[in-house]
């Protein structure tokens, strides 16, 4: 990587037609062979897919039970083994990506809208505006983010809906804290005096001349933090505070494995394996992201130096 | 840096009031009547105008927030449900419980972390340095639930080398209680270690980096005295803020360890009161816990002007 940058127009150009001439599926390949971390978006890609076609792959509906073949190990016709009610585990497996898969990104979604706005306007207004928000998610970050997530996700009431919103309250400050302190660098910028000079209104400011300029490093921070929504949420089904059963969810699977962990250990060989998985490919792939989205950062912070997050 | 120690600790105050009043709102996010719910749908409208007013829903909201905030300042933090006792006194008599748990997790996790971390830093691109960044990678993947089951089938169910859970207290039976304490403690740090690990590693390359560490090499230092007597004091400094931080997940995770491990701590408690929504018993676990995690991240912040002369002599 010690390429010197060079930012002229000229080979700005010259590399847009170079980009151009070479096909898409080539720029991939090379993708891949400088930066092996991306296989684990192929993972993660398998995963979504088996997510959305759930219906077609499983082999089996992920409700039906059969109590002739309860608790077995892995065979050709369960590849995972069953639970107790004879429910087979890989089918369950399947769908629960559809819960881990959804909750983690509902949480980041609405959790990064709602800290990257308030962030933007502690920023953007400065003065009191700036001083209440801070405190609030002073605040909320004064809270261990899991037993804010389960007592809030234990007063709402145990839906998919609500875990995301538990999930969502705690990522809050997170994103209020990052998107404050990026705006506030852009915010000094000349060009934001030439837009406020120029009568710019203030959404607009907001969102066309600020948010485009601290969007990378938010997107990083959201690739990383779907896998500790993910993470959280298997938890909180894991306590019976999340998905009810008899919806498949990887973290109440395990719930329901433990009891049987001497007799049948292979129960909770599946639903572990796919929540690590799926975090271990989201997190090595937002450290990928990071590095191509974020060249200032050659600390190289990776997923699990960041604090708690 | 009295003064900074001051004001870091006034700071906490409108803070504190904030997070006090967060904590009494959490009974509010309860669809439709908290004491409707509590009761059941078979309760009488006489028991449920009875335990509204117990737990003083009758009132308007602020004027609720004085009073629980009142009595919160004599040490009353209501009664619970579930157990049919105040709550403070239930989470006195398991504070110790818990606290031994989370001492032992974290004094576990940094006697792993900070060695490793050391090497890795001092060792870069070697095997050994490829495999701490695998195992860390590897083991913030593993949630706490499933590392713990597995531990309990290898070392309780298959090898029968520890108990699969319960507790003994530490005057009752010392060996007994170490025995009980080994798998919950190893399941509850060891998602510390990758954290503490690439902080210790991160911030030892940065300090190892440094002119002052070229100079005493460049003076004739020993190589061991260079990095284990100069750089490391400057390199533990920043890990002191992670350590503040994984108090937080630490106290999150306990709740998880003690329901697998049947540790009697504020844990277990705090989440059989969850599922049976015992909502007094929820709010001040949770207050405690934040006030906990808040505290020791003050602590952090203190000790900073002890170890760093720089914020220490800042007159600012």
């Amino acid at each position: 990587m010690a390429i010197q940058a060079d930012y002229s127009e000229e080979s700005h150009l010259k590399q847009m037609k170079l980009a151009a001439a070479v096909p898409w599926y080539v720029r991939v390949v090379r993708a891949f062979r400088q930066d092996p971390r991306l296989w684990s978006g192929v993972v993660l890609l398998a995963f979504i897919v088996a997510a959305i076609f759930a219906p077609f792959i499983s082999p089996y509906p992920p409700l039906a039970y059969h109590p002739a073949v309860a608790e077995q190990g892995p065979s050709l016709a369960h590849l995972l083994g069953t639970d107790a009610l004879g429910r087979d585990q890989l089918s369950r497996i399947i769908y629960g990506t559809r819960i881990s898969l959804s909750v983690g990104l509902v949480a980041i979604l609405m959790g990064g809208l709602v800290g990257t706005l308030l962030g933007m306007l502690a920023a953007y207004f400065q003065g009191w505006v700036d001083q209440l928000i801070t405190m609030v998610v002073d605040a909320l970050l004064s809270f261990p983010s899991l037993v804010l997530a389960l007592a809030i996700a234990a007063a709402l009431g145990a839906s998919v809906i609500n875990i995301a919103i538990a999930l969502a309250i705690v990522r809050v400050p997170i994103y209020a804290r990052l998107a404050r302190g990026q705006a506030l660098q852009v915010s000094a910028q000349e060009y934001m005096t030439a837009a406020v000079v120029a009568g710019t209104r203030t959404h607009r400011l907001l969102l066309r001349h600020i948010l485009p300029n601290i969007f990378s490093p938010l997107l990083v921070q959201a690739t990383i933090s779907v896998s500790f929504a993910i993470l959280d949420e298997s938890v909180l089904s894991f306590l019976g505070l999340g998905v009810q059963p008899p919806t498949p969810e990887w973290g109440s699977m395990i719930s329901d494995a433990q009891t049987y962990l001497s007799s049948d250990p292979w129960m909770m060989l599946g639903p572990a394996l796919a929540i690590v998985l799926v975090v271990l490919s989201l997190n090595i792939l937002g450290d990928a992201l990071r590095d191509r989205l974020d060249p200032r950062d050659r600390a190289r912070v990776t997923a699990v130096d960041a604090p708690q997050e | 840096m009295t003064r900074y120690i001051v004001q870091r600790v006034l700071f906490i105050i409108p803070v504190a009031l904030l997070v006090s009043f967060m904590t009494f709102m959490i009974i509010h996010l309860v669809p439709g009547d908290p004491a409707r719910v509590l009761l059941g749908e078979e309760a009488t409208p006489q028991t449920v105008a009875a335990l509204r007013q117990q737990l003083g829903l009758d009132k308007p909201l602020l004027v609720q927030f004085g009073i629980w905030f009142l009595q919160l300042l004599h040490g009353n933090l209501g009664q619970s449900i579930q157990l049919q006792q105040p709550v403070w006194q239930a989470i006195q008599q398991r504070l110790p419980v818990t606290a031994e748990l989370g001492v032992a997790a974290l004094i576990y996790s940094l006697v792993i972390a900070v060695p490793l971390g050391i090497y890795s830093a001092t060792h870069r691109d070697t095997w050994v340095d490829w495999l701490v960044n695998v195992l860390s990678l590897l083991t913030t993947a593993i949630p706490g639930f499933v590392l713990g089951l597995v531990l309990l089938f290898l070392f309780a169910v298959t090898v029968r080398a520890f108990p699969p859970g319960g507790y003994v207290s530490f005057a009752d039976d010392p060996a007994g209680n170490i025995r009980d304490l080994i798998l919950p403690m190893v399941t509850l740090g060891t998602g510390a270690i990758a954290v503490n690990l690439r902080q210790i590693r991160a911030s030892m390359i940065e300090v190892l980096n440094q002119d002052y560490v070229r100079t005493a090499r460049a003076k004739g230092l020993e190589e061991r005295r260079v990095q284990y007597v100069h750089a490391l004091r400057n390199a533990l400094i920043p890990v002191l803020t992670i350590v503040g931080l994984q108090v937080g997940a630490i106290i999150g995770g306990a709740f998880v360890v003690e329901s697998i491990f049947l540790w009697p701590g504020i844990g277990q408690l705090a989440v059989t009161s969850m599922l049976s929504k015992d909502y007094p018993a929820v709010q001040g676990i949770v207050l405690l816990s934040a006030f906990a995690y808040m505290g020791a991240n003050l602590l952090v912040d203190v000790s900073y002007a002890f170890l760093d002369p720089r914020i220490r002599f800042d007159k600012k």
